[in-house]
């Protein structure tokens, strides 16, 4: 049997890598998939433990949280194709209108 | 004729103040025509109002006050906890005299108006203004409680300082309005105290809980918180009716319009202090110490401006030093507890002084704006109605029998000289002295203005430009000049055959032991009386004398006397340099005061400092923290990260922290 360990390692290795990619990459859909990778991280860490306490409740929460990312997807991607479509880019460093 | 309703009351001041409203707020789009009509309707119908509610006063079985008070929907105007005010009027006869003078005087000068002004810019924003002091006016003297009379008395301030400076282009007239309205604050500033003292001592403003708690404590006479009451309002009284030491205003205010003069610095407004003193007179007659203040303020201010209108040279500022020197009559008269005597003063001065003021404005007008008395002279062919209905002022004023002044300045001196008062002598010399400098400068101005050889200057152009007034001008001055001879009549005295009916008539109001006469020594009195008035009489003859040697018979006689007591001259003619002593020791120090201390410490130091201060840290704290709007999203996203992180890190380690602390 893997130890639990195992898991929570590769789910911080799993979120650190979104983190970075969160905030070194440039291209709105790059961040946005960073943001879906953090997500999975999260959930492996709720599967994991559930696994390890022999409970349910955190097999039910990952549900939930894929719910959640799928109407997160289905906005944020209709968010991005508007911004596109008004700017004909993606860049975040050139979408700075509410700069002070 | 039928009683006059008590809620009718209340169109004595609505009218004049919905007249305001049509003049103040259409006014300028308005034809002249329709601006005076509005206006001469709405003092008319109050005049009206006045005459009927003298009916109903006057007749047999009516009460000797009415009462009136406005609680719509029953809201009180002011109620506190232990403290209640009303909008309540009152009439009794007292009233009923001011009222009278108001309206009906009020009236005449608005008819003057018309004409006087016609010619003028802002004619509408004028009669606006003097709308509005009627209804401030009736207000004050219908008022039933101290807070109301305030309101009134705060209000003709105010359209006494507009109506000053009415020619507000001018610099010397906007001064003018702005030293009356700040010497009239130093004595609203009195009158305001008092009221704290009387709602603190009393719990109520009102006339009637006010002097009746005093009538009900016999022991309360010369307390000293009623003598501090009293003395305040004196100062209140001696700040609106331009007594020393707060004379000072009332000769700069000659700088607007002549009937404003007649009519708020002369008829009405000034004699305002003397109606509050005679309407407090339970409250001074329970304090001997302030009514001996009265009666000196008085004495003196009318010795000191009839002095000083000796030598003046305007012939308005001759009739403003006059009105100062009335007005000391009037207080010493309160002074001595002659209050129905005061109020008889009150009532003939209003009548020729006004006359004597529009008569003045009329010259002014047949000169083209002239008020310089040795640019005059010869009048009396060229403005033949106005010289009559002049001198029917000047011989009242002046005190020769039979015209109105001789019966109501005769009552004072009279009265005077029988009071109580330890100083009754001095004060009757004084007031004697008074009566005969008062003959002497209205004489001079007389003989100045209408004898002798025209002395117009070039500048007024040809002889021919000076022109009687218009009718309307003129039918007010005939009205008024008709008064001042026949107004003294309902006050003639006992001793000289008369019934003393304006005593008798105020007798409810001033009711007291010094009204019930004992008829035994009666005669004794009247010969007292008549004496007092033979020597009264021969004074105002004699100072009449003295003006015809030194302006008719031998001009330049003044001239070379005052050349050999020129000392004296000069510190008459300079006004004893009050003005200055007021400016070098009070005005000065203040100035210098606000200015030194209070803007370069408090104002730019404090008030300007604090806000300034408020401003910069707002703008340090926004420099700091609008760093972090950079419109990078990444950067966002960084300080999201970093903050996740913070907080995860508390959670691990806070508690552990929080252990040592």
């Amino acid at each position: 049997m893997v130890p639990t360990a195992y898991y929570l390692i590769l789910a911080a290795m799993l979120f650190s890598i979104g983190i970075a990619a969160f905030l070194i990459k440039r291209n709105v859909i790059t961040i946005f998939i960073s943001i879906e990778l953090m997500l999975n991280a999260v959930n492996l860490t709720f599967v994991a433990f559930a696994h390890m306490w022999h409970q349910v409740s955190g097999q039910i929460f990952v549900f939930f949280v894929m719910v959640v990312a799928a109407a997160e997807a289905a906005v944020g991607l209709a968010i991005i194709l508007s911004i596109f479509r008004t700017r004909q880019t993606l860049n975040v460093d050139e979408i700075d209108l509410m700069k002070s | 004729m039928n009683p006059m309703p008590a809620s009718y009351l209340w169109f004595i001041p609505l009218l004049p103040f919905a007249g305001f409203l049509i003049n103040g707020t259409l006014g300028r789009r308005l034809p002249r025509a329709v601006v005076g009509t509005v206006a001469l309707l709405s003092t008319a119908l109050p005049a009206a109002l006045t005459a009927w509610l003298w009916a109903t006063m006057c007749a047999a079985g009516a009460p000797t006050s009415i009462e009136s008070v406005f609680r719509p929907y029953g809201y009180e105007w002011i109620a506190i906890t232990g403290f209640h005010a009303d909008f309540a009027f009152t009439v009794d006869a007292l009233t009923l005299i001011m009222l009278g003078v108001v309206t009906g005087v009020g009236f005449l000068i608005h008819i003057y108006s018309v004409g006087y002004m016609g010619h003028e810019e802002g004619y509408w924003r004028f009669f606006a203004y003097l709308n509005l002091f009627m209804f401030f006016m009736s207000v004050l003297v219908l008022a039933a409680n101290f807070l109301l009379l305030f309101v009134g008395w705060e209000g003709v301030g105010l359209c006494s300082y507009l109506l000053i400076g009415f020619y507000f282009k001018k610099t010397s007239a906007a001064n003018a309005g702005k030293k009356a309205f700040i010497v009239n604050r130093i004595g609203d500033f009195g009158f305001l105290l008092a009221m704290f003292l009387l709602i603190a001592h009393f719990g109520s403003l009102g006339f009637t809980q006010v002097f009746s708690a005093i009538a009900q404590h016999p022991e309360w006479q010369g307390a000293q918180f009623l003598t501090a009451i009293a003395l305040l309002l004196v100062l209140g009284a001696a700040g609106k009716s331009a007594q020393i030491p707060l004379y000072i205003w009332l000769p700069d205010a000659m700088e607007g319009p002549t009937p404003v003069s007649a009519l708020i610095h002369a008829a009405t407004m000034v004699t305002a202090g003397v109606y509050m003193v005679a309407r407090c007179h339970v409250l001074f007659n329970s304090s001997p110490a302030a009514l001996s203040v009265v009666a000196c303020i008085g004495a003196a201010t009318a010795l000191f401006a009839a002095s000083i209108g000796m030598v003046q040279h305007d012939i308005k500022r001759v009739l403003a030093y006059s009105t100062i020197s009335q007005l000391g009559y009037m207080f010493l008269a309160c002074g001595v507890g002659a209050y129905a005597a005061g109020i008889f003063h009150l009532l003939t001065h209003s009548f020729f002084k006004a006359l004597l003021f529009l008569a003045a404005g009329s010259v002014i007008h047949a000169l083209s704006g002239e008020q310089d008395m040795r640019r005059m002279g010869g009048l009396r062919t060229r403005t033949p109605i106005t010289f009559w209905t002049m001198s029917a002022g000047v011989f009242a004023i002046a005190g020769i029998p039979p015209f109105s002044g001789f019966f109501s300045k005769d009552e004072i001196l009279y009265r005077t000289f029988t009071s109580p008062n330890p100083l009754h002598i001095v004060l009757w010399l004084i007031g004697l002295a008074t009566a005969g400098m008062t003959s002497f400068y209205m004489f001079r101005l007389w003989f100045k203005t209408f004898f002798g050889e025209p002395r117009v200057g070039p500048h007024a152009n040809a002889h021919h430009s000076i022109h009687e007034s218009p009718w309307i001008m003129l039918l007010p001055l005939c009205i008024l000049a008709l008064l001042s001879v026949a107004g003294g009549w309902i006050g003639i005295p006992a001793a000289l055959g008369g019934n003393n009916g304006i005593e008798r008539f105020l007798g409810p109001v001033f009711a007291g032991p010094k009204f019930e006469v004992d008829t035994s020594v009666m005669t004794t009195y009247h010969d007292l009386e008549l004496a007092l008035a033979a020597i009264s009489v021969l004074v105002a003859l004699g100072g009449f004398y003295i003006a015809y040697v030194f302006y008719y018979e031998k001009p330049g006689t003044a001239a070379a006397l005052a050349e050999r007591n020129r000392r004296a001259y000069t510190l008459v003619k300079n006004k004893y340099w009050v003005d200055e002593f007021y400016s070098a020791f009070l005005i000065t120090p203040l100035l210098m005061f606000t200015r030194g201390i209070l803007e370069l410490v408090f104002e730019r130091g404090v008030v300007d400092g604090s806000g300034k201060a408020a401003g910069a840290a707002t703008r340090g704290l926004a420099w700091l923290t609008r760093k972090q709007i950079s419109g990078n999203i990444r950067s966002y996203a960084g300080w999201l990260a970093i903050g996740a992180a913070a907080v995860i890190a508390v959670m691990l380690f806070g508690n552990s922290l929080w252990g040592h602390l």
